[in-house]
């Protein structure tokens, strides 16, 4: 069972990359859209009393946020299409097995944005972090998790919508109020070279966020997929 | 008695209730501006607590349950469920609009400011704009099926993100008063103050319960009525 739950879970995602790696447009749409979004925040700001490094945090999360909407919108707009959806729902593949793999293919979308505008975000803002890189990559997975989980499951609704562009930041983004402002808490006291210990009471609430709506979304998806 | 018998009577009953509650706000305002003393610190401003603090109680009941309901018809699958915890979402944010109001006019000659964001403000205001988003869904969704489950969930969802959005905002620091009721030690308010008070968070929560009673009754009416064109259409 557990093997054919993992089977499952990897051909959906496998699926999901394949039909990406063949056309590349969301995934080259969402890459120019963050380095397009890095480079306005850049300018969104008096550059005589806010420096580079206090507007970077900010500007490194809202633009993970915006890139994550464009790439979210596409998992399930890609099952409506051809009503591909109910094609999947004959399969014998259980609703956990369709959401985790819809999930691990948006956290791979995701997580390749985010790697490749982050040296970006580096060079831009001028913010010497090399060191610091494995622990602000730790926040950026962490963050990037919940997000995926949350905003999957969201997704999910809304293609059965009209509007559904606009309907997902809607619904997503007050749930990203507790991932997103930790994140930024999290990376403002990374750049700043700050001891650990003043980071793991955001750590913790990113991870309790974590643990908590991934496993809710999961329990969900079953009620959103059934006809 | 029919269906829509039901929901007619449901509806005059919310619609009494409602009376009450509104004759109860009167003499909340009569009681507040007249004979309730003058709060020495903040002036006559502080009176505008008696309805904000009330109506901000009725708001979160609401939305809560909204939330509970949403997880009954999850796991029991009756349209009743669905249809209250729309009306509660619905009545719920008029409510907000109400206590989102009153709050920055309080804020204004006392804080100095009409908004700030501390923590309580901005988990309401999420709170608040959460609970639009799930009037909005529901108005995108034409099948009465897939509404009430996708609805449910977002509410469920909601429930579970309220404290989470709390404790994230809090962290940021925060300016709103204390509590002065709801307190291990007991209420710092002086008696003929918290009369006031407890006689408004009544009202406030009987005028929730009335105004829920009657869009719910408007809401099965609705439905009942749908069936029957659906039945129509069949014949």
């Amino acid at each position: 069972m557990a093997g054919n739950l993992l089977t499952a879970t990897a051909a959906i995602a496998r699926k999901d990359l394949k039909v990406e790696w063949r056309t590349k447009t969301a995934f080259m749409s969402s890459l120019v859209f963050a380095v397009l979004v890095l480079a306005v925040l850049y300018f969104a700001r008096d550059k005589t009393s806010v420096g580079d490094f206090d507007i970077a945090p900010g500007a490194l999360w809202v633009t993970f946020t915006f890139a994550g909407m464009l790439g979210l919108n596409r998992a399930f707009l890609l099952e409506r299409e051809n009503r591909a959806l109910d094609g999947l729902r004959l399969t014998p593949v259980t609703p956990t097995a369709l959401f985790l793999g819809k999930v691990i293919g948006n956290l791979i979308f995701l997580g390749v944005v985010e790697l490749v505008s982050l040296p970006l975000f580096i060079l831009f803002y001028d913010v010497p972090i090399w060191r610091q890189l494995p622990i602000l990559l730790a926040v950026v997975a962490l963050a990037t998790v919940g997000y995926v989980a949350v905003g999957t499951l969201l997704s999910a609704m809304v293609v059965r919508t009209r509007f559904s562009e606009v309907m997902l930041p809607v619904l997503l983004l007050p749930f990203l109020v507790p991932p997103i402002v930790s994140a930024v808490q999290l990376t403002w006291r990374i750049l700043a070279l700050r001891p650990l210990s003043e980071l793991t009471g955001w750590l913790s609430l990113l991870a309790a966020f974590d643990v908590i709506f991934f496993t809710l979304s999961l329990l969900l998806f079953e009620a959103i997929l059934i006809e | 008695m029919t269906r829509r018998e039901r929901a007619l009577q449901t509806a005059r009953r919310g619609g009494l209730v409602t009376v009450i509650a509104l004759v109860g706000l009167a003499v909340v305002y009569v009681r507040a501006i007249a004979f309730t003393p003058i709060e020495r610190t903040q002036g006559p401003a502080q009176k505008i607590f008696y309805v904000h603090a009330p109506i901000a109680w009725a708001t979160m009941l609401a939305f809560a349950v909204t939330g509970l309901l949403s997880l009954l018809y999850l796991t029991m699958r009756d349209r009743k469920f669905d249809l209250m915890a729309a009306a509660s979402a619905e009545v719920g944010t008029a409510l907000g609009i109400a206590m989102l109001t009153t709050g920055p006019l309080w804020a204004k000659p006392i804080w100095g400011t009409f908004w700030t964001w501390d923590a309580r403000l901005t988990s309401t205001l999420f709170t608040f704009l959460l609970f639009v988003g799930y009037l909005v869904l529901r108005g995108a969704l034409s099948d009465f099926e897939v509404r009430a489950r996708f609805s449910a969930v977002l509410g469920v969802m909601a429930l579970v993100l309220v404290p989470f959005i709390h404790v994230t905002v809090y962290w940021f620091r925060t300016l709103h008063p204390d509590p002065v009721v709801m307190k291990p030690e007991g209420p710092s308010l002086p008696a003929v103050m918290l009369t006031t008070l407890l006689t408004s968070l009544i009202v406030c929560t009987v005028l929730y319960i009335g105004l829920v009673m009657q869009r719910y009754a408007l809401a099965v009416l609705e439905d009942v009525r749908e069936e029957e064109e659906a039945g129509d259409g069949i014949s």
